[in-house]
């Protein structure tokens, strides 16, 4: 039995933003030390997408900010939650996003972090978010997204991925599954249709690899995070 | 909620709530109510009469209208008027376990059970045990165990947590929040002392653990650290040893690269002859990459040898077989990334040696559209 989501979407968007009340909660977040990564992130996505629009990033020490991203950076080039964390393919995309949102890719070693991240990828053509575990078609955005970031998308087997992501679908029901056989559900599926766009997949719009949003809806306005080559 | 529309399907709360518990009756849980098997909304309790329910304010056009159930609704309806009228109570304490089992990652309702714990000054073990039932159901829900944490920081006590998170990982060895929740209770009570052994107790039951893996750079880098040549060879016997154990290991391997990457690969006495009489028993992508960064490492590092040119060609040589070995035949999944290597090492260290295929240009144009 599927399980059905009751949601009610209305065709109508959003008239105004609510700027102040966003900036003032994420910025009350963002102001504890210890924070998660992946909130951090979360937040600066939409800290930086609200103040961009509204011309307020010196709000935020960006700095700081920045310095405790790097500092979760481990042996092996990728990043975990905190200092000391696994390295782990979510955060990796939280730290590649926010390090692009901010400017500061630069900072990266892209070639060590592109090894990691290609070496996600199993034989059965899917991608893992950590060493030694099983693949999961939500690390096909995790982790392309991040390596499209880094400029090192080619450094996984596409094809491979491609046959994967098409596995996990379920021909009854549709949606996508984490891998093939189990259950659907709307977050593999959003991250199976991502990844097969960031692929190159023609039916599907092209899908920006920071902000997880389609092009056109950024390119209308004007935004456009850095990404390296 | 009345632009939810009615509908047939279960929302998502309710059956997450009978999967989890397995059995339909279950559904309704307890009340405060004169009869303990029927479930009674907050607002036909007595008891809640004097607080006004405050509905959920979703703004004037929302785009996603969740349709909560009547439970869902009624339980959160209430604690946003506890919220409103800043009710530090009893009856408000209960009143968040009820809103924590419909949704545990609302994190609002888990700030205001810490208001509430302070200013009812309760019993913090008392609460420590709610915390590990909590836990032990959802265990990869993150606001649990930051409130465990700050419990724990309240008591200022970590005497049960490294047993507690050991028994987490007994049941799943590589739980994130229980990995990170450890790291913060070593760190910050100083517990380091028998870490290195649970470490291995669980490299013993699964040498394939990455968890476990991060976990031994961890204590070892806040201990002892690794500019000591006997703890390095120290790790480099444990790698190897586990590497013959299970050849095929990626996380053995990166431990081992990780450690040594700063350290200088190549001027590791013995190191290079021991993977490469590996080779030929216990071979694997991972070693050949780990033969790759050795020479190029001596490569790199070839001024403060004394090497000569020759040694220089013959170890590039190597170098670009390796890169080539992999790439068409032994990983070839990672083919791109092997030639990418093979390219570099070749531009960087002289043009004489062999070619690996297809190198002639990088296979994608230098400005890629995002």
């Amino acid at each position: 039995i599927a399980q059905l989501k009751d949601v009610i979407i209305k065709p109508d968007a959003p008239s105004s933003l609510l700027l102040d009340k966003h900036a003032d909660y994420i910025a009350a977040y963002g102001s504890k030390k210890d924070d998660y990564v992946t909130y951090l992130y979360c937040f600066f996505q939409l800290v930086i997408f609200f103040m961009i629009l509204s011309g307020k990033m010196d709000t935020i020490n960006v700095d700081k900010a920045v310095e405790f991203v790097l500092s979760c950076m481990n042996f092996d080039g990728g990043f975990g939650c905190r200092p000391g964390s696994e390295s782990h393919a979510g955060q990796i995309y939280c730290c590649t996003g926010f390090l692009s949102l901010t400017g500061q890719l630069h900072q990266l070693n892209a070639d060590l972090l592109g090894w990691w991240l290609c070496e996600r990828q199993l034989p059965s053509g899917g991608l893992n978010g950590r060493p030694e575990k099983l693949p999961d078609v939500c690390y096909s955005w995790w982790v392309l997204a991040s390596l499209k970031i880094i400029g090192r998308i080619h450094w996984i087997d596409k094809a491979k991925l491609r046959r994967f992501i098409l596995a996990c679908q379920d021909e009854e029901t549709g949606g996508f599954a984490d891998r093939p056989g189990d259950m659907v559900d709307p977050f593999h599926t959003l991250f199976g249709v991502a990844g097969l766009s960031l692929l190159g997949d023609e039916q599907i719009k092209a899908v920006n690899p920071v902000l997880c949003m389609p092009e056109d809806v950024l390119q209308r306005i004007g935004l456009q995070p850095d990404l390296l080559s | 909620m009345s632009s939810v529309q009615e509908a047939s399907t279960e929302t998502t709360e309710v059956k997450e709530q009978k999967e989890f518990e397995g059995d339909a009756d279950e559904q309704f849980g307890e009340s405060f109510g004169a009869d303990p098997t029927r479930y009674t909304f907050y607002r036909d309790r007595k008891e809640w009469a004097d607080l006004e329910p405050v509905p959920q304010d979703d703004g004037p056009n929302p785009v996603v209208k969740i349709a909560y159930s009547d439970k869902f609704a009624d339980v959160y309806d209430y604690f946003r008027a506890l919220l409103k009228k800043d009710e530090k109570s009893e009856r408000a304490l209960a009143l968040t376990a009820d809103a924590i089992e419909l949704n545990a990652a609302n994190y609002t309702v888990w700030h205001y059970r810490r208001v509430l714990l302070q200013a009812l000054s309760k019993d913090l073990r008392e609460e420590m045990k709610y915390i590990t039932n909590i836990i032990e159901e959802q265990p990869k829900n993150y606001q649990v165990w930051h409130h465990r944490r700050m419990v724990v920081e309240w008591l200022n006590d970590p005497s049960e947590e490294l047993e507690f998170i050991a028994d987490i990982l007994s049941q799943d060895a590589k739980n994130y929040h229980a990995w990170q929740h450890r790291q913060w209770v070593i760190q910050e009570y100083k517990l380091w002392d028998k870490e290195l052994e649970f470490v291995e107790t669980l490299l013993e039951e699964d040498v394939r653990n990455n968890s476990a893996w991060n976990q031994r750079h961890f204590v070892i880098s806040h201990t002892t650290g690794f500019s000591d040549p006997a703890v390095v060879q120290r790790e480099i016997q444990y790698c190897l040893n586990q590497i013959r154990k299970a050849p095929h290991n990626e996380s053995a391997w990166n431990y081992l690269k990780g450690m040594l990457q700063d350290r200088g690969l190549s001027s590791q006495p013995g190191l290079l002859e021991k993977v490469l009489e590996l080779k030929e028993t216990h071979c694997s992508p991972y070693l050949l990459a780990f033969l790759f960064d050795c020479y190029e490492d001596a490569l790199e590092f070839s001024s403060q040898k004394e090497n000569t040119e020759q040694e220089q060609k013959e170890t590039l040589k190597k170098a670009l077989e390796i890169c080539e070995l992999l790439a068409q035949e032994k990983d070839t999944i990672r083919k791109e990334y092997w030639q990418f290597l093979g390219r570099s090492v070749k531009n960087k260290y002289g043009g004489d040696g062999p070619s690996v295929a297809e190198e002639a240009k990088p296979s994608v144009p230098a400005s890629e559209t995002s």
